[in-house]
């Protein structure tokens, strides 16, 4: 079975791996940046530096909010991503599975949250976080985070779910099983992958997220990642090689989903943009 | 009803109440250093009408929106037909894109401002002798915020049409080689009006991506040079949070969410229209 499309031989095959190589570059050229001897950054050409260093990273480790910044992100995004499922799951159940009356305004309410932009929203919410005094903590920003991340949830596992035979869970009411336990026996197995993908998601764009986390947070109780890293000191001159080398650490939970979980990351971003 | 309960309550709580506040904000004069806080009824859009720095933020949203959106398009589906069209290494090559996209905005905005650095950027580097001054010249520094956001972002064009590629039934190629359709025809009778709609898709969720994009000039350009860069929602930030004219900045954020709003809608209606044209 040869598809016409598909006659471009290994040359093609090179040339276009070559090229999408080439497309990674910045992210590359920013990796090599972050191993190069301070003297070398900014004599270039040569591109390929004399020898690699570890200092970058040792300065952005002892000397910077880095690692408070991991660790806030890493503990925001994980809280913000179980929530949205705790909360998200019983939710697309229904959506899905349940006859409501009024469902499909609530659909609509929902897809509509997923397109609100921050912006319209970070006013209310910074008078909202003062007056009940979470700014600068990670209750906060799990709260504003579940603001996005809950309608993606809602909409995505709805979607799987919606995949899930309706028969299999037919079958497991005449064996007598009730709502819960049809949910814990049938519905949650066979949801399985499809709640990783949704996770991966939630736990991306929570990781990844700026505007709400730069205007919520103060100070290294909870500044994440990209707020540590746009905020990123230089006294005299800016530290390229410090600022590669921070760039590298925020990237590593996105760069490792991409390498060990794209499979469930295609997926979900896929089913995100298919399911009406 | 029980098990929608949460759901409802923590969306009304997170984006509903927000949204009719902002509103409501966006009719006062509400400076809290200065602890001003009084009723303006439409004071603060009769302003925006005339208001120069919130016309050039319109144009830099509108230039923005449109350049990288096209390009971002044009560039996936090229991605996705040349990854569909490849024999091995699939994996590898998704890989090389998703990097791009699954990086947060503020790393893209770092990796290219070292990119742009004007002696040692690896861009001058390549372009040979010129030194360019790219995020401080006003004539290249919003090219140079597009090109970033293109970057990062034509991932998710190209995945999306990818996906869609690997649906389509084999048969259908198979029926067009037997009536001898060449590669071109194959192409353009096949292969892109079954994209069609993906596509559509693709440019809704990356219009309203651009049109509230932040971070990228943000923390590129801080809307800089000039203002060339400023686009209405770095204008509605710093109106918020750096001059502290909360009521101002409501408004400008306003104009923002109802952009996004109506731009859903005539995507939403121009799709549902296209569906009932094809069935």
């Amino acid at each position: 079975m040869r598809r016409p499309a598909r006659r471009i031989g290994t040359l093609g095959d090179v040339v276009v791996l070559g090229a999408l190589a080439a497309y990674a570059i910045p992210f590359f050229w920013q990796l090599l940046t972050s191993f190069k001897p301070e003297a070398e950054l900014l004599r270039v050409p040569p591109l390929l530096p004399s020898r690699l260093t570890l200092a970058h990273y040792r300065v952005v480790i002892e000397q910077s909010l880095m690692p408070q910044a991991l660790g806030n992100s890493l503990g925001v995004a994980t809280i913000t991503t179980l929530l949205a499922l705790v909360i998200g799951l019983p939710g697309a159940y229904a959506v899905a599975r349940l006859p409501l009356p009024g469902k499909h305004l609530l659909l609509l309410a929902i897809v509509a949250s997923t397109a609100f932009p921050q912006i319209a929203t970070v006013s209310p919410l910074y008078l909202l976080m003062r007056a009940l005094d979470l700014r600068d903590t990670w209750a906060g920003l799990v709260l504003v985070h579940t603001s996005f991340a809950l309608p993606l949830t809602i909409w995505l596992l709805a979607g799987f779910i919606r995949e899930v035979p309706i028969e299999t869970e037919e079958a497991a009411a005449v064996d007598g099983a009730g709502l819960l336990g049809i949910f814990r026996w049938v519905v949650i197995p066979l949801l399985a992958p499809g709640l990783a993908s949704t996770a991966l998601l939630a736990f991306l764009f929570s990781w990844n997220e700026f505007l709400f986390a730069y205007t919520f947070t103060v100070s290294g109780a909870s500044r994440t990642v990209p707020v540590a890293l746009a905020l990123f000191p230089g006294v005299f001159e800016v530290p390229w090689g410090d600022i590669a080398a921070a760039s590298m650490l925020a990237s590593v939970p996105p760069v490792l989903i991409v390498i060990v979980l794209q499979r469930f990351l295609v997926r979900g971003l896929v089913a995100g943009a298919v399911k009406e | 009803m029980l098990l929608l309960a949460p759901t409802v309550l923590a969306l009304a709580a997170l984006t509903v109440y927000p949204g009719v506040w902002v509103l409501w904000l966006s009719l006062q004069h509400r400076i809290p250093i200065f602890e001003v806080s009084r009723f303006a009824g439409l004071d603060n859009y009769a302003f925006l009408a005339v208001d120069p720095r919130f016309l050039n933020a319109g144009r830099a949203t509108a230039i923005f929106t449109v350049a990288s959106v096209a390009l971002e398009v044009v560039l996936g589906l090229t991605a996705a037909l040349a990854i569909h069209a490849q024999r091995g290494g699939r994996r590898l090559a998704l890989s090389f894109l998703l990097l791009a996209w699954a990086m947060p905005a503020v790393v893209t905005a770092k990796l290219f401002e070292w990119l742009y650095h004007p002696t040692a950027g690896l861009i001058n580097v390549a372009l040979g002798a010129r030194s360019l001054n790219w995020l401080g010249d006003p004539g290249l520094a919003l090219p140079a915020v597009v090109l970033a956001d293109v970057w990062r972002t034509m991932p998710f064009v190209a995945i999306l049409c990818y996906a869609r590629l690997l649906a389509i039934p084999a048969e259908l190629y198979e029926a067009a080689q037997v009536d001898g359709a060449g590669r071109l025809a194959t192409l353009t009778r096949i292969t892109l009006p079954m994209l069609g709609r993906i596509l559509l898709v693709a440019v809704l969720f990356r219009t309203l991506d651009a049109l509230r994009a932040f971070d990228i000039m943000f923390v590129l350009t801080g809307g800089g040079p000039a203002g060339m860069t400023e686009t209405l929602t770095v204008y509605a930030y710093r109106a918020l949070f750096q001059t502290l004219q909360l009521g101002f900045g409501s408004a400008v954020s306003v104009v923002v969410f109802l952009l996004v709003m109506a731009v859903a809608w005539a995507y939403l209606k121009f799709l549902r229209a296209g569906t009932t044209v094809a069935a």
